[in-house]
């Protein structure tokens, strides 16, 4: 009886790896891929040899950017995690007055492109630049990246907890502090880490700053020498940065515990009171909707009314729209599909092959634009799908797939595995069930996701200009060609539609985010 | 739910299919691809009016000077290019350098005033913009103002001066400098430079640097300040004007390169191309268009807003000189790349 029990156990246990294997091997496939990157930055430092590149690492310029880039993200993180953590507070918890409205207002900058936060706060305050410019701008442009976690997790947190903290005598201040706070750590750790990782990748954001980045300086490395050593070695120190980066985040996130125990659901909780700093603590989030929305909204009115009817080019308008539109499509069902392996395994078959995969396809979401597409470019430059739209979803995919993998896996998690079990015993084959099941269960937290990998693609610049094929003119490069030229008022109506085809896409993340934690 | 998946699946494919497809569409038809430096707007103008004239579809693909000069280098015999066109000459260089141009006849090479062309015929000027001292009127004037660009090095320099090192622009002037003044001179110059000047990305940036009193002054080109003075004036209202002139290494004129790739499928379509655009019509556009870029066409004249080329006075250089390796390596050790 026994061994015919294990023998069964056994049985089980080698259908379940049989079962796993094929998505193994297509979660390695994909895990592959993505160190291409890095595997050409190796390859790089090692044949341009160790002189080559003493003296190009090495150097007084690549130190300044060292201490830059480490300054902005040890300013820029905390301030932005603060900030965040009080508005959501002030947002979820309290009785602010439109609280709703407001947690509204702090999300949508995300439907602004960072470049065009860039381009309207120079045009409007052009002595904002250097350090504390970047810092601005950077918070203005990501902070719904913290807000958005913070405020989810504010909204599911039992209100047991404080309940028993403020009967053994705290004040609701301090029940906030002791309490509340706490529980966010991970919300923060994860948004900070997102928003730390975009302040080193970005670009178009501290172009107009005058703040030199290592992504700033990758690219002027480029324009002058194209993917000359030079670039590829600057990106080779920004990749330890980020891993740094990385590591540092897995500390603060720690190993605490912060799961509610018991049956049925938590309570709702009771906003606390803000008294008489009611009216006072709207300024808080009225003064961020005002820089992060007011400022570019202003700026764009000012553009289009000196532009009048000449800028609304449709000849030019439409084709950037169509292709925008059909690249942040494409690439986003490509991207989510790539990232549904590694997702379902990280869900039901956790192992550390699976946790080193999915390093594998965290790391590059780290990479700036420039460092990806500089890979490829090299790599296909001799090859036949140099320039074409292949090259340049592959990209895409590589750039966005941890957005996907992110949303992906959580809404898997939230599928009862018994159900894909059942439909196997139904006789569906393997695929077949888990397609049928889970993947139908997880379908609205894979459109959150993809609405993100859209949300990217559609405003996505340097690798789109490096990759695409000849004559593709996206929303993004057109912008960036006009502003190029000074010709805001032409470059208006690019920035404004990009703004509108984002729009939708925040509203459904800002939804799906509300609707997970109720 | 196995029908929905299945239409799911071929609605993805064939998705997937069409935008594979788009690639290859461009190649489909007989169509001229430029690998633009110039401006976009300029030269989309061009391809505009050259369709018009004689049928053939043109693809721009945009980027700056070098980086599509490289670009093009390593392409190598596969470069989808046809024709190469910049705003400075050291990527012209760069890329004939590499052999990878076709000599141009002699009927496209006359129709350049010889000054802006190189003398090796392999390529030749489209277009021209000149060096400028961007000065804020409020602070500087006739006696204030630097006679030379080489006094941008002096101490009493140290901060009030603006320049845009990372771009090709610059770079370009940097070249006329190592090929007047040597590499000494030159490499002295970058280092005070580092020391005296403000970094900004983009010439614009750099003039609106100076019009919002951030420094008293910048090296760009003419172009930016007419450019803007003609739209919206946000980045040049306090802002003049300074030629150097004397043949100084300031006062250099650069030339806006145009070049046929020997690698190109359609050598006849390119030559029909370059020979339109040095010709009376392309320069045409430069008189009348909002580039306030100079026409380089022999007889051709340029927008009437503009200091006469005539009168600027320029240190005579051969284009085909600039060596913009040397700069990038000279640059990039006074840490300004």
């Amino acid at each position: 009886m026994a061994t015919a029990y294990t023998e069964q156990q056994s049985g089980a246990r080698l259908r379940f790896r049989l079962r796993v294997a094929p998505v193994t091997a297509a979660a390695l496939v994909v895990a592959a891929l993505s160190l291409i990157p890095v595997l050409f930055i190796l390859y790089v430092a090692l044949s341009s040899g160790w002189d080559t590149v003493v003296q190009l690492v090495f150097r007084p310029k690549v130190g300044e950017l060292i201490v830059n880039t480490v300054v902005l993200e040890a300013l820029g993180v905390p301030i932005a995690s603060v900030l965040a953590v009080v508005i959501a507070i002030l947002t979820e918890r309290t009785n602010l007055p439109g609280a709703r409205a407001w947690s509204w207002l702090m999300v949508a900058p995300l439907a602004v492109p960072a470049f065009v936060h860039s381009y309207a706060w120079n045009s409007l305050f052009p002595q904002v630049h250097g350090l504390w410019g970047a810092v601005l701008l950077s918070i203005l442009a990501y902070l719904p990246f913290l807000y958005l976690p913070v405020a989810a997790q504010l909204r599911r947190l039992d209100p047991a907890l404080e309940d028993t903290a403020a009967s053994l005598g705290l004040s609701p201040f301090k029940v906030v502090w002791r309490v509340v706070i706490p529980q966010l750590r991970l919300a923060v750790c994860g948004g900070a880490l997102l928003f730390g990782l975009h302040m080193m990748a970005e670009y178009g954001l501290f172009v107009l700053m005058r703040f030199d980045t290592f992504a700033t300086a990758i690219v002027d490395q480029f324009q002058s020498v194209y993917n000359g050593p030079a670039a590829n070695l600057l990106g080779g120190v920004l990749v330890l940065l980020c891993l740094l980066m990385l590591g540092l985040e897995s500390l603060a996130r720690g190993r605490a515990r912060y799961a509610r125990i018991g049956s049925g659901a938590a309570r709702v909780t009771k906003p606390y009171d803000l008294g008489r700093l009611r009216i006072p603590a709207l300024l808080l989030p009225a003064l961020l909707a005002v820089f992060a929305l007011g400022v570019p909204a202003l700026t764009l009115s000012r553009w289009m009314i000196l532009g009048g009817a000449r800028i609304w080019r449709l000849d030019y308008i439409l084709p950037a729209l169509t292709q925008t539109l059909m690249l942040a499509v494409v690439g986003a069902i490509l991207t989510t599909i790539a990232a549904i392996p590694i997702a379902w395994l990280s869900v039901r078959a956790p192992s550390r092959l699976q946790a080193l995969m999915e390093a594998g396809h965290y790391y590059t979401g780290a990479l700036p634009g420039v460092i990806i597409a500089l890979a490829l470019v090299t790599i296909t430059v001799r090859m036949p799908i140099y320039q074409t739209v292949a090259t340049l979803l592959f990209a895409y995919v590589l750039m966005f797939l941890p957005r996907a993998v992110v949303g992906l896996r959580a809404s898997i998690a939230q599928s009862p595995v018994e159900l894909e079990r059942a439909a196997t015993s139904l006789g569906r084959s393997p695929f077949k069930a888990v397609a049928a099941t889970t993947m139908r269960l997880a379908a609205p937290g894979a459109a959150a996701s993809a609405a993100l990998v859209a949300l990217g693609i559609a405003n996505e610049l340097t690798g789109t200009l490096m990759l695409s094929p000849n004559g593709t003119r996206t929303l993004a490069t057109r912008f960036w060609a006009y502003t190029a030229e000074l010709d805001f008022a032409s470059a208006a109506p690019y920035a404004v539609l990009m703004v509108v085809l984002s729009a939708p896409l925040v509203v459904l993340l800002r939804t799906r985010a509300e609707r997970i934690s109720s | 739910m196995k029908f929905l998946t299945a239409k799911a699946t071929t609605a993805i494919a064939a998705f997937t299919i069409a935008a594979l497809g788009w690639s290859s569409s461009a190649f489909a038809q007989v169509s001229l691809t430029i690998y633009n430096a110039q401006h976009e707007t300029l030269t989309q103008e061009w391809a505009d009016a050259f369709m018009e004239d004689t049928g053939i579809p043109v693809t721009i693909r945009n980027g700056s000077d070098l980086e599509m000069g490289n670009q093009i280098i390593q392409e190598g015999a596969n470069s989808p290019a046809d024709i190469f066109l910049t705003e400075n000459s050291p990527a012209m260089v760069l890329v004939d350098n590499a052999g990878l141009f076709e000599p141009l006849p002699q009927d496209i090479l006359e129709q350049v005033e010889p000054g802006f062309r190189p003398s090796s015929g392999h390529w030749t000027g489209i277009a021209a913009r000149s060096t400028v001292f961007a000065y804020d009127k409020n602070k500087l004037d006739e006696a204030s103002l630097p006679k030379s660009i080489m006094d941008l090095a002096d101490p009493a320099w140290k901060g009030r001066w603006a320049a845009s090192p990372a771009g090709a622009d610059f770079q370009a002037i940097v070249a006329a400098m190592l090929s007047l003044k040597g590499e000494e001179a030159t490499s002295a110059w970058l280092k005070a430079m580092k020391e005296n000047s403000s970094a900004y990305r983009g010439n614009r940036a750099a003039m609106a640097g100076v019009n919002n009193g951030e420094a008293e002054g910048a090296v760009i080109y003419h172009y930016y300040w007419y450019g803007d003075q003609a739209n919206t004036k946000e980045s040049s209202g306090n802002v003049d004007l300074h030629y150097f002139k004397n043949q100084d290494p300031g006062a250099f004129v650069s030339v806006s390169g145009g070049g046929i790739l020997a690698s190109s499928k359609h050598k006849d379509e390119a030559k029909q191309f370059l020979k339109w655009l040095a010709g009376p019509k392309g320069q045409a556009i430069l008189r009348d268009g909002t580039s306030f870029e100079y026409a380089v066409g022999v007889g051709a004249a340029s927008n009437p807003a503009l200091v006469p080329l005539a009168d600027l006075d320029p240190p005579k250089v051969d284009p085909s000189t600039l060596d913009n390796v040397k700069v990038t390596e000279l640059m990039t050790a006074a840490g300004l790349l």
